[in-house]
């Protein structure tokens, strides 16, 4: 019964699970592409003429052109939330006592569910992309970039998954994991996603600047609309991969938290 | 197949020993689940493990199944320590617990499918397990329904068959039949017979002497987290002289001079009946029958009951039955 790896094998066989329960509630995956909808319908229907106005020559194009990276983020962090949700609620099963007493690859258990968020979160991202075409969004990247984009689009989602399948396990319910994920749909606003950090007053500049959104997201808007990249994807990289990593860790251990483990 | 399940005689060895443990102590915030428990199951036996709620049985299947570390003590299932080597323990078991371990969101086919594939199962193997189980389960017709429109009933035997589908060389049955119909306990009775011929060694807890009588080779009671009594069902019935005499009378009369030739018994004056200990036997009961005959008391109807769970857990743990007998037993302390 060797399988050539049994972590890839059953993170597959979960993985087949939590698709079949987001093909079951499609609610989960629409509600996830509400909020990153609605900002941007927010953002560029109300605010952005006079957001536009406030970034003078800086930017070409509508503020659409600006803003949409900054959407993409929050909608990594809306399908990340509701990751945070679902594993909370899981947790709660009897099918996952079960899964305990097997011997499986025991971190599959929640990278199945990540890896589904993966999936969700580039569905979403899409879908984001596609209805800014429609609100007028200009695009100027490479087909280089695109795929570019949509890589670090993946870590992305990778790593906030990893971060809120942690916060799902140390709430003890739904709506502590609800608002622990939270902080990942507000971080975005102390960042570059809807004004430039050099518009913010000194200490608010300072944390905007280094935190890992900003990064992030100046990445995405060099890839997509071309402005300069400067360091931005080295750190933007760095920023998701350390999160992915630390989160995984964290997780695990929350998993793990009672029961014995393998020596 | 042959039933391993016979103790051995004195000089015979021993058969390998599927679950060995010594000494299991588990607190929770202070409060004492295990006090130093020793449990000794011999590999092909079903043995159950009897005893009041907050006894410890769910907190020994806990740790015996690897989801929980004791705070002292140790444990091995077929030689492998449930610490040290958890993996190798849930290569043995299988595990059916209280509370239903099926996701409720899939099919019951969806959730026997999870299960091979947890188990790295070829497909051609998982199909024809699959089958059979849904077969055995008497599931075949629910299969492609989501668990969720399942009674609880047919969601415990989803459970069980989730729990075969590895082909486990020890099945943990926590209280299998709590909240079952009598058709659902008939199924889970006989699959618990198939495991057994087919070599595999049972472990079960329940709260029922009848069932621990009517399945297991050994019953193991306990009591505030420590080994209280073992042996098999006869034999713990033996020791436990709770057995009761019930009768009924027509009239006043009848039931008041009954009441005074049985000066001990317990009375109810609603129906008009008396209560009487009895040691299970039969000379006893013709005693009865003599002393009514005597006295020319006649009675409308007589009921014998043997000893319950409640009268082996009082006897062996020296609260003695009578009057006062408790019917709390089933409540934790």
């Amino acid at each position: 019964m060797t399988a050539p790896s049994p972590a890839l094998a059953d993170t597959t066989t979960m993985l087949r699970r939590d698709v079949r329960h987001a093909v079951r509630f499609p609610m989960v995956t629409i509600s996830g592409l509400l909020v990153p909808v609605l900002f941007l319908l927010l953002f560029d229907g109300v605010f952005g003429h006079a957001l536009r106005a406030g970034l003078g020559s800086a930017v070409s194009g509508g503020y659409i052109n600006y803003v949409l990276p900054g959407i993409l983020v929050m909608a990594a962090a809306s399908v990340a939330e509701s990751t945070a949700l679902g594993v909370n609620a899981d947790m709660g099963e009897g099918i996952i006592a079960r899964f305990r007493t097997m011997a499986i690859w025991r971190p599959s258990v929640l990278a199945g569910p990540v890896t589904g968020s993966v999936v969700r979160t580039l569905i979403t991202g899409a879908a984001v992309c596609l209805f800014a075409l429609v609100l007028g969004f200009s695009p100027k990247a490479t087909a280089l970039g695109w795929l570019a984009a949509i890589g670090l689009f993946a870590l992305l989602g990778m790593a906030l998954s990893w971060l809120t399948v942690a916060f799902g396990l140390l709430a003890k319910t739904p709506a502590g994991a609800n608002s622990l994920s939270l902080i990942l749909l507000v971080l975005p606003f102390v960042s570059s996603a809807f004004v430039p950090t050099a518009a913010m007053p000194a200490g608010v500049r300072a944390f905007a600047e280094y935190q890992p959104f900003t990064s992030i997201i100046d990445t995405f808007r060099s890839l997509l609309t071309r402005t300069p990249m400067g360091n931005h994807d080295i750190v933007a990289v760095a920023w998701c991969a350390g999160i992915a990593v630390a989160g995984f860790l964290w997780a695990v251990k929350l998993y793990n938290r009672d029961s014995p483990v393998a020596a | 197949m042959q039933n391993h399940a016979q103790l051995p005689a004195p000089g015979e060895s021993a058969p390998q020993l599927a679950i060995d443990a010594v000494g299991l102590a588990k607190s929770f915030g202070g409060q004492h689940a295990l006090t130093g428990l020793d449990l000794a199951v011999p590999e092909g036996s079903v043995t159950a493990l009897i005893g009041p709620n907050g006894s410890g049985k769910t907190t020994t299947i806990r740790i015996l199944s690897t989801l929980l570390a004791p705070d002292a003590g140790r444990a091995s299932v077929f030689g492998h320590d449930v610490v040290a080597e958890p993996e190798a323990v849930r290569a043995a078991i299988g595990v059916t617990g209280q509370f239903s371990a099926v996701d409720k969101f899939l099919t019951g086919r969806e959730n026997l499918a999870l299960m091979a594939g947890l188990h790295h199962l070829r497909r051609a193997v998982a199909l024809e397990r699959t089958a059979g189980n849904l077969e055995r389960f008497e599931l075949t017709g629910a299969a492609d329904r989501p668990v969720i429109s399942y009674s609880g009933g047919m969601r415990r035997r989803l459970d069980l068959a989730m729990t075969l589908m590895g082909e486990p060389r020890i099945v943990f049955l926590d209280e299998p039949t709590t909240g079952l119909d009598p058709r659902g306990r008939q199924v889970l009775w006989r699959i618990v017979r198939e495991l057994v011929a087919g070599g595999v060694t049972v472990l079960l807890t329940t709260q029922y002497l009848e069932e621990a009588d009517r399945l297991a080779d050994r019953v193991v009671l306990i009591d505030r987290g420590a080994l209280v009594a073992e042996g098999t069902p006869s034999e713990l019935k033996r020791r436990a002289p709770g057995g009761r005499i019930r009768l009924h009378f027509a009239g006043d009369d009848a039931f008041a001079a009954a009441a005074v030739e049985f000066g001990g018994a317990e009375r109810s004056d609603d129906d008009l009946s008396l209560e009487l200990a009895s040691d299970g036997s039969v000379a006893g009961l013709r005693h009865v029958l003599d002393r009514l005959e005597r006295h020319g008391i006649t009675v409308e109807s007589l009921s014998a009951q043997p000893p319950d769970l409640d009268d082996v857990f009082f006897a062996l743990t020296g609260g003695g039955p009578g009057p006062s007998r408790a019917n709390s037993v089933g409540e934790g302390q």
